[in-house]
């Protein structure tokens, strides 16, 4: 029998006032506005549309307000809000290759045509604390120029440039660095497969086993970043089989292109930034294919990198059977990542256990009473019948 | 469209000025999104990497010039005004004011992304390499 039970009504509303007194913090001091957690926590952001599987960077800003900034929480609602829009289509694929770069290193050529353009990172900074980010009058001022270009910026030597005067803009056309090396027949051709077929949709179709490359792809550009960074690491640790080169990371701006029915043409609908990450693994070949470099791809909504990069281990590592790896690691194995990576999903069903499961548990409770009875007559019945046994 | 899908509100606002033309609402402003696609590798088989919000708007004109407008994001009033003047665009003589002003909105944001390159270019890695024993 289901026993339905009722009530707390009451302790939920109070939960919801309470919730938004905890959000909203102390009254004294000033409310962020979604504007400000949009320009100034931007890295934030990227990350809630990455798993929020949505692009909208005002949107990701107010989850992020809503949820306090609980990351998993603000991809909750922006995957909520998602399922209330239609979907007018897919865009053309976007074109990578004429991105507006922002950033765009390689770890493979010093010398690649376009150049290695630092951009935004934080990846030369010394990780101390700028002080002057807090702001206020009096307190230290910043320790890490490295960050705050405040400190130094007037003295003697200064090397840094004035871009508004002193540089020209970027080489238009920077090609994609594994393309260099497929010139040479070295890398792994990537070429759409015969007929360039729409990709599989994992919001509208169940996936099955093996799934096939552009599932997965889909999969982990909407999976949890620490859970691919995990993975992605333990196949550089050896739980994997691979030896992978930065082959580029690229940021920046690219043009999504949609046809709509009543157009019959392309239009133009923005820009949005996108990162992207090449890894370059070592290959000894096998018996149908020439020892050679292959790829792991990895692409990303906003400047994501830690995410892209982690996307292309593993991708590299998923397409082991293509190239007759045995799939011995978790790294390997479809049905693992593609399962676990969703981290609503994972979210849910770990957090669903809070939920109140009283009945569930009273019978278990009742379970174990009746086989600790069990056992206790079991044990009474053989202390009365060893004495004799003993005699 | 590019351009009046990458300018704001206020840019369209202004170009279509306070004189709002009649219309016709054909497609009242819709928010939906757009499943964005890339390719394995830049090149290769193509995947969903997420959908992006997309608002799009139809109307027509008193004259019966059709206005379309789609733009991502969710703000249904620069979609309206985009779609006007869209229509406008259409039956405006080449080299009129109107074409002109929408020139000048393109270079401006012709020059925010050629400011935004040589930002990124005065991060570029001048290798230099110290010979030793030299």
């Amino acid at each position: 029998m289901y026993v339905a039970v009722k009530g707390g009504e009451a302790a939920i509303l109070a939960t919801h006032d309470l919730v938004a007194q905890a959000r909203r913090g102390d009254a004294a001091v000033p409310e962020i506005s979604v504007a400000q957690i949009r320009e100034q926590q931007g890295l934030s952001c990227a990350r809630v549309m990455n798993e929020g599987s949505l692009y909208d960077a005002d949107l990701a800003a107010l989850a992020l307000k809503q949820a306090q900034g609980d990351v998993i929480e603000a991809a909750f609602l922006m995957r909520a809000y998602r399922t209330t829009l239609p979907r007018f289509g897919s865009s053309e694929p976007v074109d990578t290759a004429r991105m507006a770069i922002r950033r765009r290193v390689s770890a493979t050529y010093k010398d690649l045509p376009g150049g290695q353009v630092l951009g935004p990172t934080y990846d030369y900074t010394h990780r101390l604390f700028d002080f002057a980010l807090m702001d206020n009058e009096g307190v230290m001022v910043g320790l890490d120029p490295t960050i705050s270009g405040r400190e130094g910026a007037t003295a003697a030597g200064d090397a840094r440039v004035k871009p508004e005067h002193d540089v020209a803009s970027l080489d238009a056309h920077m090609p994609r660095v594994p393309d260099i090396l497929g010139a040479e027949g070295l890398m792994e051709p990537e070429v759409p497969p015969e007929g360039d077929p729409r990709p599989f949709d994992l919001t509208r179709e169940p996936v099955s086993f093996p799934a096939d490359r552009d599932v997965r792809l889909q999969a982990m550009a909407r999976g949890d970043e620490g859970f691919l960074l995990g993975l992605g690491y333990s196949v550089q640790r050896g739980f994997g089989g691979n030896h992978p080169f930065v082959g580029e990371i690229r940021v920046g701006e690219v043009s999504v292109e949609f046809i709509p029915e009543e157009l019959g043409f392309a239009v133009d609908l923005g820009e949005i930034t996108l990162t992207e990450c090449q890894m370059v693994n070592q290959f000894a070949g096998s018996k149908d294919v020439a020892p050679q470099f292959t790829r792991g791809y990895g692409l990303s909504f906003g400047h994501s990198e830690r995410k892209a990069m982690s996307m292309s281990l593993v991708d590299r590592a998923l397409k082991c059977r293509e190239f007759g790896e045995a799939a011995e690691y978790p790294a390997q194995q479809d049905e693992f990542v593609l399962y676990h990576s969703d981290n609503v999903e994972a979210a849910g069903f770990v957090e669903h256990l809070k939920l109140p499961h009283y009945v569930d548990f009273q019978g278990e409770l009742e379970l174990i009473r009746r086989i600790r009875h069990e056992r206790e007559q079991r044990l009474a019945g053989e202390n009365e019948a060893l004495p004799e046994a003993a005699e | 469209m590019a351009v009046l899908s990458r300018a704001s509100r206020a840019e369209i606002a202004q170009l279509v000025g306070t004189d709002v033309p009649r219309h016709d609402i054909l497609k009242a402003p819709e928010t939906g999104t757009v499943m964005v696609e890339g390719r394995a590798g830049g090149a290769g088989r193509r995947f969903n990497l997420g959908e992006a919000t997309v608002t799009r708007c139809i109307i027509r004109l008193d004259d019966g010039a059709m206005g379309f407008s789609y733009a991502l994001g969710r703000d249904g009033r620069k979609a309206r005004l985009a779609a006007i003047l869209d229509a406008r665009l259409q039956r405006a003589a080449p080299g009129a004011a109107l074409h002109r002003a929408v020139d000048a909105l393109a270079e401006r944001q012709s020059a925010a992304r050629d400011l935004a390159s040589r930002k990124a270019a005065a991060t570029k890695v001048d290798f230099f390499t110290l010979v030793r024993g030299a």
